[in-house]
């Protein structure tokens, strides 16, 4: 469990570590300054930090500290694209790149030294040497249903989260834009594809497609585990069976439109969101930087404002730009346009603690 | 026949990996980036993806002009030729 006293802020250029000081927030250090770095994780038990770099021009690499010194280690990589591979975009018809473009998500296993790695192209990949290699999860990569994934903001599909349930090593969850939600509960030997998500983005008839969804992010109750948060493309859901299936939560002030979501780790029933008007307008609903709030399951919202920006801010909040610590009382928000946001009471009030940070990828306390 | 040919690359991926430039032999860019490689196995990844392209934007001169089929890396070369390696201008964040 974090305590919430030290996030890292992964940036469009370089790895932010801030740290609670008796005045607020400060940078400590910045990690790989100018790099995008689209990942990290953070174990606690070891003192090692994982992360993910963009680099821009020269590929996914992926950085291991341990014991404050970083130091490459290997990075997802695909096997060769057999000649015979018929995987293409859904929507363009151009062959799926079997080559890691970005390395989404990065999440500790259940086991020691265990780790997950969502990329995009769509490959879930797992290390079980601390990141010195890693493995493509072939019983996902092979399925059946991955040729009909289709990118979501990105011109390829992603796995952009993988939840483990802390009851079970063998079982885990993945979220794929656009590809729907995934549940394993045999060690990622087979997957299960989640039902009950809506897309209003598919015509008629189709909208039920359990394979064409864009959950934007999944997001596990660490107490009671059989409760996952998704903030959907056009939708908010909550499931209460391990993320096998969904339920909608139709309303949802001020929109149900947003990338990211939070679960508070002892209390199923609240959950935090960062809303933006809808997809072809994605700024904050009149231009307020807000966090809708839900402390009865998803069956009210507070729209929390206080100390966030408006009513001219134009932030977005990315899928991994909202963390909660392990108290369920200090959040932290981080958006595209830079700006840094703390909250020591559930939301109830927020403080800014930088507004001129590059560009907000990932936040998350350690 | 297989000439000495100087491999260089841009300075901007010094920050990322050691990659000091280097004489190796080789009778097309292919050949002579694989010897390079084989010295220094850590530079490959941040030029060539897994399927053994030239990254989208990374762009490789060899005397003179930017090779013309970066999945084959084909493009002869002759003792004295040079080699650079360069990030493209597209690709940046």
């Amino acid at each position: 469990m974090t305590n919430g006293s030290r996030l890292l802020v992964g940036t469009r250029k370089g790895l932010f570590t801030l740290d609670a000081t008796s005045s607020g927030w400060a940078i400590d250090h910045v990690d790989f300054p100018g790099e995008p770095v689209t990942a990290v994780v953070h174990d606690a038990e070891t003192g090692r930090t994982w992360a993910a770099l963009g680099t821009g021009h020269f590929g996914v690499h992926i950085w291991r500290n341990d014991a404050g010194a970083w130091s490459e280690v290997g990075a997802p990589t695909y096997p060769p694209r057999p000649a015979d591979a018929n995987d293409v975009n859904p929507m363009t018809q151009e062959p799926n790149p079997w080559t890691t473009m970005l390395g989404w998500v990065l999440e500790q296993g259940a086991r020691p030294d265990e780790l997950w790695c969502g990329t995009i192209p769509g490959g879930l990949f797992r290390s079980r040497d601390g990141g010195d290699t890693w493995e493509l999860q072939r019983s996902l990569w092979d399925h059946e249903g991955r040729p009909g994934w289709f990118g979501g903001g990105y011109d390829w599909p992603g796995i952009h989260s993988v939840t483990l349930d802390p009851r079970d090593p063998d079982t885990l969850a993945v979220g794929v834009s656009c590809g729907g939600a995934w549940v394993s509960t045999d060690d990622a030997a087979t997957w299960t594809i989640s039902t009950g998500m809506r897309a209003d983005f598919l015509p008629p008839g189709e909208a039920q497609d359990p394979n064409r969804q864009d959950p934007h992010r999944l997001v596990r109750c660490a107490a009671e585990p059989d409760v996952l948060w998704n903030q959907h493309h056009n939708g908010c859901f909550r499931s209460t069976d391990g993320g096998r299936s969904w339920v909608e939560i139709e309303e949802r002030a001020p929109s149900v439109f947003g990338f990211a979501a939070a679960c508070h780790p002892a209390d199923p029933n609240t959950a935090w969101f960062a809303p933006a008007v809808k997809d072809e307008m994605r700024v904050p609903v009149d231009g307020q930087v807000c966090v809708s709030r839900t402390t009865d399951g998803g069956a009210t919202f507070d729209v929390l404002t206080n100390g966030l920006p408006g009513p001219d801010a134009f932030d977005l909040v990315y899928r991994h730009g909202l963390d909660v610590d392990g108290s369920g009382e200090r959040l932290a928000m981080g958006s595209t346009t830079g700006s840094l946001w703390f909250s020591g009471n559930a939301g109830d009030r927020w403080e800014t603690v930088n507004a001129n940070l590059p560009p907000i990828n990932l936040v998350r306390f350690i | 026949m297989r000439g000495m040919v100087s491999v260089h690359f841009t300075a901007n991926l010094r920050r990322h990996v050691d990659c000091p430039e280097m004489q190796v032999e080789g009778t097309t860019v292919h050949e002579a980036l694989d010897a390079y490689f084989a010295v220094h196995p850590a530079v490959r990844s941040y030029i060539l993806d897994e399927q053994g392209a030239v990254r989208r934007h990374v762009a490789i001169f060899a005397n003179g002009s930017q090779v013309a089929d970066p999945n084959t890396l084909s493009d002869p070369v002759d003792d004295g030729t040079e080699i650079y390696v360069m990030q493209a201008l597209s690709g940046g964040t």
